[in-house]
């Protein structure tokens, strides 16, 4: 037995609260106020961990964030991945098991806890709950100002503080421009997240002690002075027996005088500015005892180590403060930082004992020399870094992975920096230590999440007719944060591929209804509507009549695909524009920004409408005997009501306006009535149909019906390089009408290349085979060639078609409008290799004659 | 996170704007009469100055205005860009 509990003593344990807690299946005694380091220490156990990569005996060497061995995960009362030993609480019936620095994912999820976010605007936050920063977060109490004070230990400082708001365990887990800062409070079982937005940040952090590399520097018993002196004072726990203190300045008298206070006996003090050093611990799994430098063997149980203390600098600098080398202190001190970022006490080097730059013990070789405890990293590895040619901290911190463990380089930052200029032969701090990123303190997934998790992760957004569709076994997907019914199944069970061949079937061959509610509207309005849309889209939209509708296309200033839809004109200085469901959004933006702010004389008001509207695509043959089943006041005649234009009147006696527009070809109908009225003319469209075989069809037969016709869905066939001439669209660019988004880009050198990826159609020489989307094209010499093979285009959809009776895709392929009637290849590591054949990308009905019924 | 002050909305979080790159990039009079090479040079070059700049933003989230700011990229300063006409 070496480290023991002494009869008296320990600030911050309450001695008359016993408990017990489980540490690697071994239950052991503990009071109110321990944490699992201390309680540990209490009972004895000074090892009991392992290093992550060698697997070395490991044992608590620290006594807060600085850790880089005691890691457990808690599995009881609550679950929590790995948390320092040095920093977990003690409570009753917790359980943990140690960890080699590495946390392991829970075979079941963890259980749930009540997380939170919440959001503090404060005057001042102070960071540390030490002397400093108290007296920081009083005077400013005093002076009226609203303070938080934040420190990440479990220790009662609130008796201390007077006035101020406090959150213990409370650990800034990132600091961020202006004032922000990320606070990962633990409450027990429980967890939250608070964002800080304060006028001023007091950073009192203090200072963490720095250990030296000497030969077994990592042997359990070999702890911080500092630490040892925590372990007496705080928890009333005597680390160790017989100690040496191995030390680079005078911290660590006081250590010394402690421990003999407290019954140990003091070896030796081996001070590096008397020419005394530490060349290797000695003993087995724990520190048995030393060999000096001067050959001397002292035997002890306890090696307090020294090298000097470094202010915690890290937060500072995260957000762009400056540091300087104090040769004094042999430490980097804050420089230069933002305005509203100040920092205190030992942070700042207040109190900081002057110490010897003294970073490793000279020795034959240094792989045991440990820099960095728990990536396993010895100064061996730093000189080999350096060897290699790596000159820069921040190079070496990417080659040995010094400082990017949990401990985020407490104990190794400053060390590695400093042996790297003692390497290279630069001066003393010339490099500072490798910068720290967020999070500074580890941090659990689900607290980043919070409640923002399930059904809370993102708006979910349904059209009036939801319910029935859920109603009808609609299989739903994904749109944007749209859910539309991906297919109805007629029965349980019936597969997609089945579905989506009957729905396609009865849109050609009868008459079916889509939801197409989730399309962007958008109501452009005012005087100069005609002007702005003609800039917005390739085609001219100013010289479309009232009650006419357009297609029309938008580019992005680089020449590409941007989006689609139509435009129906409503007045002379007002417009109907539709967009895609995923792009409705972002080109309300565009259209805002250009108005705002490259064209603010244009009178213009733009107004999102989608929701305000419900629209049932009414589609197939028969789509004029449901409508008039329905009842309608309209004249649904060709003549009176021809294609691509928009007529309002009542359908089953609700106010609708109708728009003659086809997305597959056939004759359709959009009907188009208040969002409140949606699902009623829906169910009206429905029952009118009922005699005729209506089907309500998804977005897959969509995809499909609009394939066929080689309409290209923006985003599915382009991918933001492609312009209208390599969809095969150059009939929508009107080149007469004046500048418009992306006009000048239609006719760089780039853009007219003949060799340029077009749009083709694909049938398969297979009719069953079925190619996969995304799968690459090549030659078909090519076929089973072995990679690496050239490929000279993709798939950009492929279906099975019912009218078709055989399966086809659309691909972009190199000059494939000169290639139709050849053969290429298509390959995926989904399926056999498919010879097809390259075709115009319109299948079905290429003169347009069934648009009017 | 930057805390930006709307010209409308005072300050708020930036995580309520979009960035909008270097301020002041004027649409070319003429797209007509630039070359290749001019035009890519308006379209995609843009200043990567150490220091003060100015740039745009969108309170997206917000009042959805864009409006001007300068900022110092090195020390991620900002400051309202002083309306023409006053001072």
């Amino acid at each position: 037995m070496t480290s023991s509990r002494l009869p008296n003593g320990g600030s911050e344990i309450d001695r008359s609260k016993p408990l017990s807690f489980v540490f690697d299946d071994v239950e052991y005694p503990a009071f109110e106020g321990d944490t699992l380091a201390s309680a540990l220490l209490a009972n004895a156990v000074n090892g009991g961990f392992r290093s992550p990569i060698l697997g070395r005996p490991r044992g608590v060497m620290t006594s807060g964030t600085s850790e880089p061995n005691a890691f457990v995960e808690v599995s009881a009362p609550w679950f929590d991945p790995i948390v320092p030993a040095t920093m977990a609480k003690a409570v009753d019936g917790l359980r943990s098991r140690s960890l080699p620095g590495v946390a392991r994912l829970p075979e079941s999820p963890p259980p749930e806890r009540a997380l939170g976010h919440h959001h503090a605007h404060l005057d001042v936050l102070v960071v540390g709950g030490g002397p400093a920063g108290i007296r920081a977060a009083r005077r400013a109490t005093e002076e009226g100002k609203r303070v938080l004070l934040v420190d990440e230990h479990h220790w009662a400082i609130r008796s201390q503080v007077g006035d101020v708001e406090v959150l213990t365990s409370a650990a800034v887990t990132g600091l961020y421009d202006d004032g922000f800062a990320v606070v990962h409070v633990r409450e027990g079982g429980a967890s939250r997240l608070c964002h800080v937005r304060a006028r001023e940040i007091v950073l009192a952090p203090g200072a963490h002690e720095r250990p030296i590399a000497f030969a077994g520097n990592d042997r359990p018993g070999v702890m911080l002075a500092g630490a040892a002196a925590d372990y007496l004072d705080r928890f009333g726990v005597r680390p160790g027996e017989r100690a040496v203190i191995f030390t680079t300045n005078d911290s660590s008298r006081a250590v010394a005088a402690a421990l003999a206070a407290a019954g140990a006996d003091i070896a030796a003090v081996l001070d590096v500015r008397d020419g005394a050093a530490v060349a290797e611990t000695l003993g087995e799994d724990r520190v048995a005892g030393v060999r000096a430098a001067d050959g001397r063997t002292l035997e002890c149980d306890l090696l307090c180590v020294s090298g000097g203390w470094n202010p915690v600098i890290q937060l500072w600098r995260s957000v762009g403060g400056t540091v300087r080398y104090d040769a004094t202190l042999a430490c980097f001190l804050p420089d230069e930082g933002p305005p509203w970022l100040s920092v205190v006490g030992s942070a700042a080097g207040d109190g900081i004992e002057p110490s010897a730059a003294f970073w490793f013990v000279e020795g034959a070789e240094y792989s045991a020399h440990f820099v960095d405890l728990q990536r396993d990293q010895t100064v061996a590895d730093v000189a080999g870094a350096v060897q290699r040619g790596l000159r820069n901290v921040e190079h070496v911190k990417r080659a040995t992975y010094i400082g990017t463990a949990v401990d985020q380089g407490r104990t190794s930052g400053a060390l590695a920096a400093g042996i790297v200029d003692h390497l290279l032969g630069t001066d003393r701090g010339a490099q500072g230590p490798s910068n720290p990123r967020p999070p500074w303190e580890p941090i659990p997934f689900r607290v980043l999440a919070g409640p923002y998790g399930g059904d809370l992760f993102d708006p979910v957004r349904t059209t009036p007719i939801h319910g029935w569709h859920i109603e009808h076994r609609a299989v739903f997907e994904n749109v944007g944060q749209w859910k539309r019914p991906w297919y109805f199944p007629a029965e349980p069970g019936e597969s997609l591929e089945d579905a989506v061949l009957r729905e396609c079937a009865a849109a050609r061959t009868g008459v079916a209804m889509m939801d197409a509610s989730t399309l962007g509207k958008i109501e452009v309005v005012g005087a100069d509507a005609a002007v702005f849309l003609d800039r917005m889209y390739t085609n001219a939209m100013s010289t479309l009549g009232v009650g006419r509708i357009r297609y029309g296309l938008m580019l992005g200033q680089d020449g590409m695909a941007f989006d689609d839809g139509v435009a129906m004109r409503l007045a002379e200085d007002g417009y109907l524009v539709t967009t895609t469901t995923g792009g409705a959004a972002r080109v309300l933006d565009r259209f805002e920004e250009w108005l705002q702010t490259e064209w603010p004389d244009l009178r213009v008001y733009c107004t999102s409408v989608t929701e305000q509207w419900a629209t049932i695509a009414v589609v197939g043959p028969l789509t004029r005997e449901v409508l008039r089943a329905a009842g309608t006041d309209v004249d649904i005649s060709n003549e009176a009501f021809p294609f691509m234009t928009w007529r309002d009147g009542h359908v089953a006696g609700l106010p609708a306006r109708l728009a003659r527009v086809s997305f597959s070809g056939e004759l359709a109908v959009e009907v188009n009535v208040a969002g409140t009225d949606g699902l009623r003319a829906w169910k009206a469209l429905f029952d009118a149909g009922a005699s005729f075989g209506i089907m309500p069809y998804g977005t897959e037969a969509m995809h499909v019906l609009r394939a066929e016709k080689g309409f290209v869905i923006v985003g599915q066939d382009t991918d933001g390089t492609q312009t209208p001439d390599d969809l095969g669209m150059s009939w929508i660019v009107n080149t007469k009408k004046g500048d418009f988004i992306g006009r000048r880009s239609l006719h760089r050198r780039d853009t007219t290349r003949a060799d340029r990826k077009h749009l083709v159609g694909l049938l398969p020489e297979e009719p069953g085979s079925l190619i996969a989307e995304g799968a690459q094209l090549v030659e078909a010499a090519e076929a089973d060639a072995a990679p690496p093979v050239a490929t000279i285009g993709h798939v950009t959809s492929s279906y099975r078609s019912a009218v078709l009776d055989r399966t086809f895709a659309l691909a972009l392929l190199t000059g494939g409008r000169s290639r139709v009637g050849e053969t290429v290849v298509a390959r995926s590591v989904t399926h056999d290799p498919i010879p097809a054949t390259v075709t115009e990308p319109v299948f079905h009905d290429p003169e347009g004659t069934r648009r009017d019924g | 996170m930057l805390l930006i002050p709307c010209p409308w909305c005072g300050q708020r979080d930036e995580n309520e704007f979009r960035y909008g790159g270097q301020a002041g990039i004027a649409y070319p009079a003429d797209p007509d009469a630039l070359t290749d090479e001019e035009w890519a040079d308006f379209l995609f070059m843009r200043d990567n100055p150490k220091g003060w700049w100015t740039e745009r933003w969108y309170h997206v989230q917000g009042c959805r205005r864009w409006f001007d700011l300068e900022r110092n990229t090195a020390t991620n300063e900002t400051r309202r860009t002083t309306p023409e006409g006053e001072s």
